[in-house]
């Protein structure tokens, strides 16, 4: 299988040769074809940045980017088969839906009869065929991203990027667009790439991840990977609620002298240890209460389900964890 | 020690506060009222009294208005020697609004969209510094920097290029003697005056146009070409009319640069300031002042037709 999008140690350097800021700095990475790919990482890791190369808005500093095994590292952004749902959704305010929509294919030269048409389809795939003649502002803001959906799609790209994508939409129906993006990428068989600084979308939508820190890639695997055996301090911090237990306490409870993470949900109130503290904070969450342990000098968490007995705020507490749960970190 | 829940006006200045607080409307009405009877009566009021002068006509053997409803005044307008002085002034206004959206637009467009900092300022100070200083000033420099004998002829002459200014003047119409007395001078000089009434409302109307939609054109597989025509344009276009409603109506209201610079042919202004002191007819005066009135609400309905207030 061809590799749909990959980096060369790629760089973009931003400002002055001698001081620069590195936004993206030597990164090597493959998408797969046909993958729903997620990029996490908080804001100025690098993550937009990168995909900002892969649609021709910015120009590596150094490094070679391949689309389909094709270098378009000099290739200007309308000339890529790559397209991108804005993070904003830029939609033409001066034009109706339909011909928003059309815009590709009408800066391309199709006529206005077969262009309309294609447009229609596409609303109809993103559930608004009844749309087609209102004006952007007239619209919600699910209903916009739909349309940035299939303004995209229409063009049928082999690359779809997605810049946070749902980053504006409330709670509930940032869920349902989860679930669609999902359904509709399985069925297109397009290759997704989406950026996102919500940890819990790209672990539920992504079939691989790649995590970034400081512009550059911390960890690149399955979602199951990613929270289960994070490599470094920093991506079981910033993935999932995982405990991060500095080199000492991991010792201490048998494993070798490293960074290891422990998470919360594997942990059980034991009075025989070995993680013994004192409870300073609970959380009640619905489904278990979470519940915070002073050990010495660390904070470590752990998930009571709801229905178990929950310590007092101030009460000395002891927690055991299953054999297995504690993952020690090759990485810093 | 208890504290009140409500603290006792101090004085006047304090239920005068309070007053405005529970009746915003008042405060309103209050602030409203100077600025409307300013704008009412002495602004549009006057307005209304041009309008009604050139529905008058003019006695032509005593010079007395004739304060009667007639339509007489405006027949005259269509006089040949009238009429060409309206058609003069529309085509150079028309002209000089073109002149200056063409050389406005990448000023405006660097400006909004690259510009920062400390260039930004540059780019502001570079506008409006010439607006600071005498307009007749600049007018008669001009003169001299388009006169026979001046900075353009001297300049074409150390360079090797009389030839192609002479050129340039022997066009028929627009040429002439030298550029201080054609009409290629006049409108060098009326550009040069109002190009900043241009590049100011262009550059916010592009600076409103969002990065990304440029970048979603492109992403489309738009060239620059066609996301300048099918995005920036359409969204720029309020600013650009705004800015050639300044530029034409200035044009068209000028009475000094045609005066000094050109060939003495008669301009909408200067028919106006001749008709209203020399000649004393006033009735024929107001009636040339709608005119550029009538062109702007023309220009402002065909304007809307085409869909330039579609993006406000």
């Amino acid at each position: 299988m061809t590799a749909a999008v990959e980096f060369a140690c790629v760089s973009r350097h931003f400002g002055p040769v001698t001081a620069p800021i590195k936004a993206v700095d030597g990164v090597d990475l493959t998408i797969a074809e046909g993958a729903f790919f997620a990029m996490l990482g908080p804001s100025g890791s690098g993550k937009t940045t990168c995909l900002r190369l892969i649609s021709g808005f910015e120009t590596p500093t150094s490094g070679q980017i391949r689309i389909f095994g094709q270098d378009v590292s000099q290739t200007p952004p309308h000339l890529r088969n790559v397209n991108t749902v804005f993070q904003d959704y830029a939609l033409f305010p001066h034009m109706n839906v339909r011909d928003n929509v059309a815009y590709g294919l009408m800066v391309k030269g199709m006529g206005r009869a077969a262009r309309y048409g294609r447009a229609d389809e596409m609303l109809s795939l993103v559930k608004l065929d009844e749309y087609g003649d209102r004006k952007p502002g007239q619209l919600s803001g699910g209903q916009r991203q739909r349309v940035a959906l299939a303004r995209a799609l229409v063009n049928e790209p082999r690359v779809l990027l997605l810049d946070e994508p749902l980053g504006a939409l409330d709670l509930k129906l940032r869920e349902a667009m989860q679930d669609e993006l999902k359904a509709l990428q399985k069925r297109l068989g397009i290759t997704f790439v989406f950026v996102t600084h919500d940890q819990h979308e790209a672990l539920s939508m992504a079939d691989s991840l790649a995590v970034f820190n400081d512009g550059r890639i911390a960890q690149i695997g399955t979602p199951e990977q990613i929270y289960a055996q994070p490599r470094t301090r920093f991506v079981a911090d910033f993935v999932g609620s995982s405990n991060v237990l500095p080199p000492a306490m991991t010792a201490a409870l048998g494993g070798p002298a490293k960074w290891a993470s422990l998470r919360p949900e594997s942990m059980y109130l034991s009075a025989s240890g070995p993680i013994s503290g004192t409870v300073t904070a609970l959380r009640y969450l619905g489904s278990g209460t979470r519940v915070v342990l002073r050990v010495g000098e660390a904070d470590v968490a752990a998930l009571v389900p709801t229905g178990a007995p929950v310590p007092q705020i101030g009460s000395a507490s002891a927690f055991a964890f299953a054999p297995g749960a504690l993952h020690v970190m090759e990485g810093e | 020690m208890t504290v009140p829940a409500i603290f006792a006006a101090r004085g006047s200045a304090d239920r005068l506060t309070g007053l405005f607080w529970r009746r915003p409307r008042l405060l309103l009405v209050l602030l409203l009222t100077p600025p409307l009877l300013w704008l009412g009566v002495v602004y549009l009021g006057s307005l209304a009294t041009l309008l009604l002068q050139s529905f008058y006509s003019i006695d032509e053997f005593s010079g007395v208005v004739v304060p009667e409803f007639t339509l007489k005044t405006y027949a005259e307008l269509l006089r040949p020697a009238n009429f060409d002085v309206i058609l003069r002034t529309v085509v150079m206004s028309a002209a000089v609004t073109l002149g200056c959206a063409v050389l406005s637009f990448p000023i405006a467009y660097f400006a909004a969209r690259y510009a920062k900092g400390r260039w930004k300022a540059v780019f502001y100070l570079g506008v409006m510094l010439p607006l600071w200083s005498s307009y007749l000033v600049k007018v008669y420099a001009w003169k001299l920097i388009l006169a026979k004998e001046g900075i353009i002829t001297w300049a074409a002459s150390a360079t090797h290029t009389t030839a192609a200014l002479d050129a340039l003047l022997a066009l028929p119409v627009i040429g002439g003697n030298s550029l201080s007395t054609s009409y290629l001078g006049m409108f060098a000089v009326f550009v040069y005056v109002w190009i900043p009434y241009m590049i100011l409302p262009m550059q916010a109307a592009l600076e409103r146009v969002p990065t990304s939609m440029i970048e979603a054109s492109a992403d489309l597989g738009a060239t620059r070409a066609q996301t300048f025509r099918t995005v920036i344009l359409p969204l720029a276009l309020p600013g650009v009319v705004a800015g050639s409603i300044f530029t034409f109506s200035l044009t068209m209201g000028d009475y000094i640069i045609p005066q000094i610079v050109g060939n003495s042919a008669n301009f909408i202004g200067m028919a106006v300031y001749q008709l209203q002191g020399t000649a004393g007819n006033i009735p024929l005066a107001a009636a040339f002042a709608v005119v550029p009135i009538v062109i702007m609400l023309i220009y402002l309905g065909l304007a809307k037709r085409m869909g330039a207030f579609d993006a406000l």
